[in-house]
């Protein structure tokens, strides 16, 4: 069992020591007789989330065909490595981002931490004609933005000064002093954060922009916990935990790195089309203002587009698309995709300068006051 | 009642015959989870998509049992006032007029009256650790998901020790901990201090020979061959990319609607008139509508026919 326990937590599971000792009672109780038992037992106690059970399920298999055969269980170790890719396949992640080495080389540390820099970049230059020195100003700029978006109301309570009489606390001050009293306690709904999801194009058209707009996506997480990110080309990636401040430095600087085998053509429908089956259910709670970043050249069927735009607009509360090319003067958003975007987005801003981007902060600040509430086209 | 009810279960095949007797239809994985929150005495904590039996495990484990169940449905502000206790402060409102209108009050006294059990509201926790019959009773936390974190924290606490205390009344304490089944639809996941004291097991669509096993013993005046062709047509509908795929309550509505409208077989039409039970998305409806029925139909009635 210690042995098994072992080969879990090398396949990247986390298990405990008290659940361990759990599965020993629970074996004696349902026998070892049926292998497929057993593994029910050690399912029930070792794993608590859903994508760890084919790990679970491949590792159970490989250590008793080891068993089996009499053969040696060293090699059962570097079936961590070949798991866990296969876990994060299932999650929805790059292979390729995940089979880069954990440790960074010293240089790229540095960079990633946003190395001081004694460049100005000029807040109207384009992202895409940035100096390799004025990218990491912009980087270290974009990192620390402030963001905020506007407030949702939630079900709580809070103390106030005015809102609904506060009825708990009317009572028991009336307990207290021995009757009713003339101040009364008032309540109201406690707000909290509104959520943010982030769909970014990583396709061979956003090339010039990509990676600095990634910087831009982990700076919104970082500024607020409720952030999901996704990137898509050819197909979709959730890159949550890689650009939340939980991710670390090197869990950024990887998926940048990454970013070079992305390009390829997109199909933004087909991405969004993913979103909605398979991610909409888990990340799209709460009303959140969705952040479409495109250029939208779209490779893909144009009415699948339509159909699943439609359905990401239905399930927020406010769709945003981004375009960097919308900074170019003389832009027209002729492409087939933006047309079709343009039918269901509530508002069509450009990404392309540091000014952009603070206007984009002013703008979604001001979302859910009541000027805010307009569509910007 | 002919066979005495025992908690926990003698062994998991007990169990699995004591959960057939209720006509549910538990495979091995999901009777040893249970089994094994008996014995360990933690809750049990199942995830799975809408619709695959989530809830059903503890009503049938209370129905077996003969113990009531009492159920917390879990929604997004949930507090303790909705989930423990709360007081009855309208009439805890008209005593304090009342008791103003004697003379003799005074504070000590407006706090002994106003706070005694005659006013406390409970909820489904506090009731959870009142055990009135033989067996504690089943406590269902319904869609933990949707609940917030401040109550998946407060939840922790009454799961390790099984006592509540109000502030006015003491520390009421469980005598025996209730069976507690928690489900989530997992929109999103739950935190794992919360999981790691449960047993955990994942409820999975079924697999032919199950569903077809539960139509039959579930739906009331179903023929053998609509069962089996119910149960095929539903599997291959779920090998389609939809939005939101059948369940088997799902399953078990469409198939209690074709024997009321007294289909004997399935055809197309029939499938067209009801799809609405199996399917509730109109975008879904419209991407099987028309040709793919048939298709779908072709598929698996080979399938039920082998």
């Amino acid at each position: 069992m210690l042995l098994f326990g072992r080969v879990l937590r090398a396949a990247g599971l986390q298990v405990h020591h008290a659940r361990l000792l759990d599965a020993v009672r629970a074996l004696e109780w349902v026998g070892l007789r049926s292998r497929a038992d057993v593994r029910a037992v050690l399912r029930s106690l070792l794993v608590h989330r859903r994508d760890d059970l084919a790990v679970f399920d491949e590792a159970f298999d490989a250590f008793f065909r080891a068993h089996d055969t009499g053969g040696s269980n060293l090699p059962l170790f570097s079936l961590g490595e070949r798991a866990r890719v296969v876990a994060r396949r299932n999650a929805g992640a790059p292979p390729r981002v995940d089979l880069d080495s954990e440790v960074a080389s010293p240089a790229d540390a540095a960079l990633a931490v946003g190395a001081y820099s004694p460049v100005e970049v000029s807040r109207s230059k384009d992202f895409g004609e940035l100096t390799a020195s004025e990218f990491a100003e912009a980087r270290r700029l974009l990192l620390r933005m402030p963001w905020e978006v506007g407030r949702r109301r939630t079900r709580r309570w809070r103390r106030s000064s005015h809102g609904a009489l506060d009825l708990p606390r009317t009572v028991r001050r009336a307990a207290a002093r021995g009757g009713l009293a003339a101040d009364l306690p008032f309540r109201v709904r406690a707000e909290a954060r509104r959520p943010i999801v982030i769909l970014a194009d990583v396709s061979g058209s956003m090339d010039r922009y990509s990676r600095i707009l990634l910087y831009f996506a982990c700076g919104l997480s970082r500024a607020s916990a409720d952030v999901e990110s996704f990137l898509f080309a050819t197909r979709l990636t959730r890159v949550t935990s890689h650009l939340s401040a939980a991710g670390g430095h090197h869990a950024v600087t990887r998926v940048v790195r990454g970013l070079q085998d992305w390009g390829g053509g997109t199909r933004i429908g087909e991405a969004l089309r993913t979103f909605n089956t398979t991610w909409a259910r888990r990340v799209m709670r709460h009303a959140p203002v969705v952040l479409v970043v495109s250029d939208g050249w779209d490779r893909g069927d144009p009415d699948l587009l339509d159909r699943e735009l439609a359905r990401l607009r239905r399930s927020c509360s406010r769709l945003v698309w981004l375009n960097p090319l919308l900074g170019a003067s003389g832009y027209e958003p002729l492409t087939r995709g933006m047309q079709v975007a343009l039918r269901h987005v509530d508002d069509f801003l450009p990404v392309h300068n540091l000014t952009s981007v603070d206007r984009l902060a002013s703008h979604l600040r001001g979302l859910f006051s009541h000027h805010g509430l307009h569509r910007h086209l | 009642m002919i066979q005495t009810p025992v908690w926990p279960p003698a062994s998991v095949g007990a169990l699995q015959d004591a959960l057939a007797r209720e006509r549910y239809v538990a495979e091995r994985p999901l009777a040893v989870s249970i089994y094994l929150a008996a014995k360990l005495r933690r809750p049990l904590f199942l995830e799975g998509e809408a619709g695959v039996g989530k809830t059903e495990v503890a009503k049938v484990i209370a129905a077996a049992l003969g113990t009531p169940l009492i159920r917390l449905q879990c929604y997004e502000g949930l507090d303790v006032s909705q989930a423990v206790y709360e007081w009855n402060y309208s009439r805890q409102l008209l005593e304090i007029r009342l008791l103003e209108t004697t003379a003799d009050l005074d504070r000590a006294a407006a706090s002994r009256e106003l706070f005694t059990e005659a006013f406390l509201i409970k909820r489904p926790l506090l009731r959870a650790i009142e055990q009135t019959g033989t067996y504690p009773p089943v406590l269902l936390i319904d869609e933990i998901d949707r609940a917030d974190e401040e109550f998946e924290g407060y939840l922790l606490e009454f799961l390790s020790d099984f006592q509540v205390t109000i502030p006015e009344l003491g520390t009421i304490r469980a005598i025996e901990p209730p069976i507690v089944v928690i489900t989530s639809n997992r929109t999103r996941e739950v935190h794992d201090a919360l999981k790691r004291r449960c047993v955990y097991s994942w409820i999975p669509y079924p697999d032919f020979d199950k569903e077809l096993r539960i139509v039959s013993s579930k739906v009331p005046g179903v023929s053998d061959r609509l069962a089996r062709q119910v149960a095929a047509f539903v599997q291959e509908l779920r090998t389609v990319d939809l939005y939101k795929a059948a369940g088997i309550s799902e399953t078990l509505d469409w198939a209690a609607a074709l024997v009321a409208l007294d289909h004997g077989t399935l055809d197309a039409d029939a499938i067209g008139d009801t799809l609405g039970l199996l399917l509730k998305n109109q975008e879904d409806i419209d991407s099987v509508r028309g040709e793919r029925i048939q298709t779908l139909l072709a598929r698996a009635f080979a399938h039920a026919g082998s």
